[in-house]
């Protein structure tokens, strides 16, 4: 099977500033990576490079077999979250209908292709569990229910590949755990590589099969166990960080730059406040 | 128009009207830049241009202004600045922020200049006060039937062209990033619409009149998804709001003392404030139908 992403010493550059070098890594079909560091380490750059809208600076990118945007269309993409306009007036599903077939010339003929076009469709809200909302103007919904709609449209041309960024942000803790669930299915159901930006690795904890960890210009790899440890971050940070584990089997970080976001709520006091170089 | 009268016999009424060929052409021309205008106007409200629209209209003017002192078609040079401003528009590099505020008041300023250029041209061309007043606010007389022909062109050729991009602009004017990350040729969506826009304009100026185009390419389209938020249903509604409106706007321009963009702007106003009575009154409706349903999704959501 081709791999879905084959990353070989990759560089991106914003501008003429270096964001981050030496990232070496192969994602497989049905695999699940997260894609974590601080606010501007890049996270959102990389995503860029892989749908070929962003140069490399260096190395090779080679995307479901190709080149970086050869293979867009069997790509799902969720940018990280952007407003809606609250006057929009077009409902959840055609939001989702575009997914589908949005890229395609001239008008749909009524007849059994519209119908199957429908039923799919109705099939992906219903997967993301957005049935109650899809017919409402996307404008009116809450940040969370535009959220799943946006996931089914990424998730509407059966992609091979889904590159996700901050899917998460806008959900609160149960809504958090059901949507990383529901891609953690569909990533080893469908056998789709997986590639989630987050901030808090807790709720795609159970699912993940490795981190891309990017910091100060710099890029850890590897299974979520050997990344997220107080010796990798600490290096990579350049900042003294503990990694703790608590009973129910959730990461909490200390004495990161970064602190309130890779915490879960609870330990928030706990961590002191920035100890610099949170920018890469 | 001294011995018509409105009688109760519409069809009686009609014929009347539809006796002189000039009345016949404002109908044909009318119609179908109700449609052209209702359906680009869909696409203006949803990718909120409308400052566009209103400065591609205006700038037609000092084009029209300067063909009339020139010798040459007002329509052909209404027609030619307004597409030319649309290319310029296309053309000119994205901007954000706060560049995005400091270039519409650039645009703004510039649109006040071509007003007043227009107006200086009109001056020069002995044109009588009444054309300039009919490029202005509009008018349904002098509409030849050559021009309704060009006009028949012109519409089959935008209206080919908006249905075969229909989805593609719809998704690239929603979501612009994740349309072109998936294939889609915004950028170029983006200036084929602007100058497919300026044509339009044109054409409905022709009616209309320059500062009036309004009424037939946003109104219509912000009352139809008022009612309906189908993309394809709110198309069809702008496009039966703005034929209806054209309609009743030039039998009452027939009958009445008053002129035609005075009807059609107060038309088509009317409408709208009508729609948005009754999508507040539809919207207070289903948010209280809506209360008990929330806290069962939002359980029921966790697969
Ligand atoms: N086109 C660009 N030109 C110049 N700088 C850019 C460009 N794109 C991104 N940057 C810069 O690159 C850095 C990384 O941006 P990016 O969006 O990838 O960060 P991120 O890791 O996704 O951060 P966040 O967690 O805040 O989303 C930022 O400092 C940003 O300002
Ligand atoms: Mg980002």
């Amino acid at each position: 099977m081709t791999p879905a992403l084959v990353m070989t010493d990759v560089a991106v550059r914003a501008g003429r500033r270096l964001l981050w070098s030496g990232l070496t890594a192969q994602l497989q079909p049905g695999e699940f990576t997260a894609v974590l560091g601080p606010n501007g380490a890049g996270k959102s750059t990389l995503i860029k490079a892989v749908l070929g809208l962003h140069p490399l600076a260096a190395g090779r990118l080679t995307v479901l077999g190709g080149a970086p945007g050869e293979s867009n269309r069997e790509i799902g993409y969720l940018p990280q979250r952007r407003s809606v306009d609250p006057t929009l007036r077009v409902r959840g599903i055609d939001i989702v209908r575009l997914g589908l077939d949005g890229h395609r010339y001239g008008l749909p003929l009524p007849g059994r292709g519209a119908r199957r076009a429908a039923a799919e469709v109705d099939a992906l809200v219903e997967l993301v569990g957005a049935t109650g909302w899809a017919h409402r103007p996307v404008g009116e919904l809450s940040g969370g229910e535009q959220q799943r709609l946006l996931i089914a449209q990424a998730l509407a041309r059966r992609p091979r590949l889904l590159l996700l960024d901050e899917p998460l942000d806008a959900l609160d803790l149960a809504n958090q755990a059901a949507i990383a669930g529901l891609i953690g299915r569909i990533c080893t159901d469908r056998q789709v590589s997986v590639v989630m930006v987050a901030h808090d690795v807790n709720p795609i904890l159970p699912y993940l099969d490795r981190v891309l960890y990017l910091a100060n210009g710099r890029v850890a790899t590897g299974p979520p166990g050997a990344v997220i440890t107080s010796e990798t971050l600490t290096a990579l940070l350049g900042a003294p960080i503990e990694v703790l584990s608590t009973a129910d089997g959730r990461l909490v970080v200390v004495g990161q730059p970064e602190a309130p976001h890779l915490h879960s709520a609870r330990h928030r006091d706990e961590a002191p406040q920035p100890g610099g170089g949170g920018r890469a | 128009m001294p011995e018509v009268s409105f009688g109760p016999n519409l069809l009686a009424d009609l014929a009347q009207m539809w006796s002189l060929p000039f009345m016949v052409n404002a109908f044909r021309a009318g119609t179908l830049v109700a449609v052209l205008a209702a359906l680009a106007g869909y696409f203006v409200v949803l990718r909120r241009q409308t400052f566009a629209a209103h400065t591609l209209s205006v700038v037609g003017f000092p084009g029209a202004t300067a063909a009339a002192w020139l010798g040459w078609s007002v329509t052909g040079g209404y027609l030619a600045a307004s597409v030319a401003a649309a290319a310029v528009f296309a053309l000119r590099p994205r901007a954000t922020g706060r560049r995005q505020r400091a270039e519409s008041a650039v645009i703004g300023t510039a649109a006040a200049f071509a007003l007043a250029c227009g107006f200086l041209f009109s001056t020069r061309s002995q044109g009588s006060v009444d054309g300039t007043t009919a490029l202005l606010f509009g008018s349904v007389l002098g509409i030849s039937t050559g021009q309704v022909v060009t006009l028949t062109w012109l519409a089959v050729v935008v209206l080919v062209l908006l249905t075969v991009v229909a989805r593609p602009l719809l998704f690239g004017s929603l979501d612009p990033v994740v349309a072109r990350a998936g294939g889609v040729p915004v950028r170029l969506l983006d200036a084929g619409f602007l100058v497919t826009l300026g044509a339009v304009i044109a054409m409905t100026a022709q009616i209309t009149g320059a500062l009036l185009v309004f009424a037939l390419l946003v109104l219509p389209a912000a009352t139809a998804q008022r009612l309906t938020a189908r993309p394809l249903r709110a198309a069809l509604v702008a496009v039966a709001i703005a034929v209806a409106t054209t309609w009743v706007a030039l039998t009452a321009t027939f009958y009445t003392p008053y002129p035609v963009g005075f009807w059609l702007a107060d038309l088509a106003f009317a409408g709208f404030v009508l729609a948005t009575g009754v999508g507040a009154v539809r919207g207070r409706w289903h948010r209280s139908g809506r209360v008990a349903a929330v806290p069962a999704m939002v359980v029921g959501g966790t697969p």
